[in-house]
């Protein structure tokens, strides 16, 4: 099977589809393949978030440690999604954990490069800022919906 | 064939309907108001009453003759006698070995002979056999009832001030679905009754009763009585395009305005003839040997009525009052073919605030989103 | 002594009566919902349903609740009931033991229409307890298999301990003839599925929305944005059924409780075609 240009797997992904050939050639140019175990972190709560991620294959989930709770999974993500945003906003900082849940693969952005690329050239940067405002759209749609808690602890008459 | 009995024709006829078994219900004046009670002779009707309504308001005044029918509805209509207030439908025992043993009760009731049922009481039975024995599983119990019932109906020739039942096409004449109906005639000197019958068991009643083919005059004096009662009604309500103005307006302003009056006191589901909501209750004794299940009357104004686990679907004033006014005058089309509302007026004379059912219609079509 | 079997159903019985059936089994689904199997007690048969249909069960001498039949409609097992504990009466319900004896009417409703998605995707969208009245159309969906294009279970629920028919779930997954999309809202560190709502399945799911059908039930906000999400995919809204549950006290058309517009939920539901009700969907309290 002949191995895909990253160029040709981003353009594959909802985040990415449509932008400009130049852009995704830049933007690849940023990337790396990367794999991660079962179990290895892509990120951890509270380091420099410098890097973002495009899952190609396998599963993440995004985590919070609470004293006496253990691990609470608040989302998981997959194939053909984006993980992080931070880079793109100050502090620069992960929120969560990100652990891969099964072996993955997936591309790993230098986000400190592309942001600079952003300041210089604005387009692109109104561009990217528009598509990880949709991501962010789409998970707080999300997130609210799990905030409701519909199917409830079971009420008492 | 139109007959005219007298007074004491009447009471010969109301002691026929006993001698045949049936047990008399008719109007009588109890507490300040005409209610339905048990009657044994036109003695006990309001004879010389009359009723005065308007929007939550009721008085009785007494009249300047001795008319038996000279006035219109009062709180009590016919389905507390059809469709009990309350009613037991089975108890259950458990055996020793946690055996369900259900007992039903028995659906007989009385032969009732309702004397003095108006026209648009006669609808709202009507509409109430729909709701109750017309659908894929009639209930026993108004079966049983509605069968055995005796109807002796009265034409209006006094308008109630609340009364719009020709806006609904419901009256004053009473057109089917009575055994006997007759229009009391009171002028120059003459007190009679012109009777006529609807049914064949109606028929032979009439036919015992010493009376005589009813004259010219007083068949005109009844025409002009009906026509009277026509021509003076308290409230009109315009019903063109009803269904479809409720359902297009739904979030109209004026729901809010009238929940705002609205105490949800029930009161209009109480009174209304037509109304059927009910709720069940299902109880047990001490020993949690012995149950039973009893049906009551119920209204969409409760905070029950509408309840799912975690709170009740309507559960604002507006939403509850929307509820009972769209059901009775537009989804009850949808459901049962027909208006749900018969013009009678209790609901307007009723209302402790006295919202007026016919006054919303209005409001709303006054700026009604297309 | 078991009586024996008649052939003949027993006398009908007034609609507000109910019929004595026996739990044969309890088996506990989540810390709050058990799936019962109950028999008739007086020997005669027990009635057949469609898939989506409901009985009134009752808990003597504390009350009635509509409950949805989970079983299998083409099967000749007992009748099923999955019952969650959210009210004394279905907290009665969920403590009866075997032997116990439970009252039944019904079955009443409207029922999902499986049969009429031959030819094209079905696809059945369940949060919660929600699970519990699309199993039987689940059933009736791998039964004829063979006339649908597709079959696609999607389920949601609040946590991995909440889901229902858990051991069947993973023979679902493990079926070649449906795909199984299951995610929760919140787990805790050992789960390996997804964490999400159930409407993020339905971007991914494999279904041609031109020509699908969806059954989705669950809390009413879930289905609102469920049925938001399957229409903004494409689908049409005369192809999507939901489930509306109301107060019920007769399921007969009398009491009037359960209305919701000019519709009768026992009788023109719970099972109700989306393009149907939509003008009622959105009214608040309506």
């Amino acid at each position: 099977m002949p191995t895909r240009s990253i160029d040709e797997i981003i353009a594959a992904m909802p985040t990415f589809a449509g932008l400009d050939p130049a852009w995704l050639d830049f933007i690849a140019g940023c990337g790396r393949n990367q794999g991660f175990e079962a179990g290895e972190h892509l990120a951890r709560e509270g380091e420099d978030a410098d890097v973002f991620f495009a899952i190609r294959r396998g599963r993440v989930a995004l985590e919070v440690a609470a004293p006496g709770a253990g691990t609470l999974m608040i989302e998981t993500l997959e194939e053909g999604d984006v993980v992080g945003w931070s880079w793109l906003f100050p502090p620069h900082r992960w929120s969560f954990d990100v652990r891969a849940v099964e072996p993955v693969r997936a591309i790993a952005f230098d986000g400190a490069c592309l942001r600079g690329k952003c300041e210089d050239d604005l387009a692109l940067g109104y561009e990217l800022m528009r598509r990880f405002a949709g991501v962010m759209l789409d998970r707080l749609q999300a997130t609210r919906l799990q905030l409701l808690d519909v199917y409830g602890a079971a009420a008492v008459d | 064939m139109p007959v005219s009995i007298d007074r004491d024709g009447l009471d010969e006829l109301l002691a026929a309907l006993r001698r045949r078994g049936y047990e008399l219900v008719g109007p009588t004046v109890r507490d300040g108001a005409i209610v339905y009670d048990g009657i044994e002779t036109t003695e006990d009707l309001p004879v010389g009453w009359t009723d005065e309504q308007d929007g939550g308001t009721y008085r009785l005044a007494r009249r300047e003759d001795e008319a038996l029918f000279g006035y219109a509805v009062g709180p009590h209509s016919w389905k507390r006698y059809l469709h009990p207030p309350e009613l037991t439908l089975w108890r259950a025992r458990r055996g020793a070995e946690g055996e369900l043993e259900v007992t039903e009760e028995p659906t007989e009731a009385p032969d009732y002979a309702f004397v003095g049922v108006r026209s648009c009481e006669l609808r709202a039975i009507e509409i109430q056999d729909r709701v109750l024995a017309g659908g894929e599983y009639p209930d026993p119990f108004y079966v049983a009832r509605r069968q055995g019932a005796f109807v002796l109906a009265v034409n209006c020739t006094v308008a109630g001030g609340t009364c719009f039942c020709v806006s609904m096409d419901a009256g004053p004449r009473a057109e089917a679905g009575y055994d006997l109906a007759l229009t009391e005639v009171i002028e120059d000197g003459r007190h009679c009754f012109v009777c006529e019958a609807g049914s064949e068991r109606g028929a032979e009643l009439l036919a015992e009763l010493p009376g005589s083919p009813a004259g010219e005059p007083e068949l005109a004096a009844a025409e002009a009585g009906v026509a009277r009662a026509a021509a003076n009604q308290g409230r009109v309500m315009e019903t063109e395009g009803i269904k479809e103005l409720l359902y297009d307006n739904l979030e109209h302003p004026r729901w809010d305005e009238v929940s705002e009056r609205c105490l949800t006191c029930g009161n209009c589901t109480m009174v209304c003839p037509t109304c059927f909501c009910t709720t069940v209750e299902d109880t047990s004794d001490l020993s949690g040997e012995t149950a039973e299940r009893t049906r009551r009357w119920d209204s969409c104004f409760t905070m029950d009525f509408s309840y799912v686990h975690g709170g009740s679907v309507r559960s604002s004033s507006r939403s509850r009052y929307r509820q009972w006014m769209t059901h009775k005058l537009a989804t009850w089309i949808d459901q049962f073919g027909t208006s749900g509302c018969v013009g009678c007026g209790r609901c307007i004379t009723w209302c402790p605030v006295a919202i007026d059912i016919t006054e919303e219609v209005a409001a709303i079509r006054a700026d009604a989103v297309d | 002594m078991v009586p024996p079997l008649s052939t003949e159903a027993p006398a009908l019985a007034g609609p507000m009566t109910p019929r004595p059936f026996r739990v044969g089994s309890r088996r506990s689904e989540t810390a709050d919902t058990w799936t019962l199997t109950l028999e008739p007690a007086d020997g005669g048969p027990a009635p057949g349903f469609r898939p989506g249909q409901f009985n009134m069960l009752y808990a003597f001498g504390v009350g009635e609740v509509p409950i949805s039949i989970s079983g299998d409609p083409g099967g000749d097992g007992p009748l099923e009931h999955t019952v969650r504990a959210v009210g004394p009466v279905s907290a009665a319900l969920c403590r009866a033991q075997p032997g116990e004896t439970l009252g039944v009417r019904g079955p009443f409703g409207s029922s999902w229409p499986v049969r009429e998605a031959a030819g094209r995707h079905l696809v059945i969208v369940a949060g919660g307890v929600g699970m519990a009245p699309l199993r039987p159309a689940l059933l009736e969906a791998l039964a004829l298999r063979e006339e649908l294009a597709g079959l696609v279970l999607l389920c949601g629920g609040r946590s991995p301990r909440d889901l229902l028919f858990r051991a069947e779930l993973e023979s679902w997954g493990a079926d070649p003839r449906l795909e199984l999309g299951l995610t929760v809202d919140a787990a805790a560190g050992g789960w390996g599925g997804k964490v999400g709502v159930v409407t993020t399945l339905i971007g991914g799911a494999g279904f041609d929305p031109a020509r699908a059908t969806a059954f989705v039930v669950g809390p009413e906000v879930m289905m609102r944005f469920a049925v938001e999400t399957l229409l903004d995919r494409g689908m049409r809204a005369e192809d999507v059924y939901v489930s509306i549950e109301r107060n019920m006290k007769c399921a007969v058309t009398q009491c009037g409780r359960c209305q919701f517009g000019p519709t009768f939920a026992c009788r023109e539901g719970p099972v109700m075609g989306f393009a149907a009700i939509e003008p009622f969907f959105r009214v608040r309290e309506i």
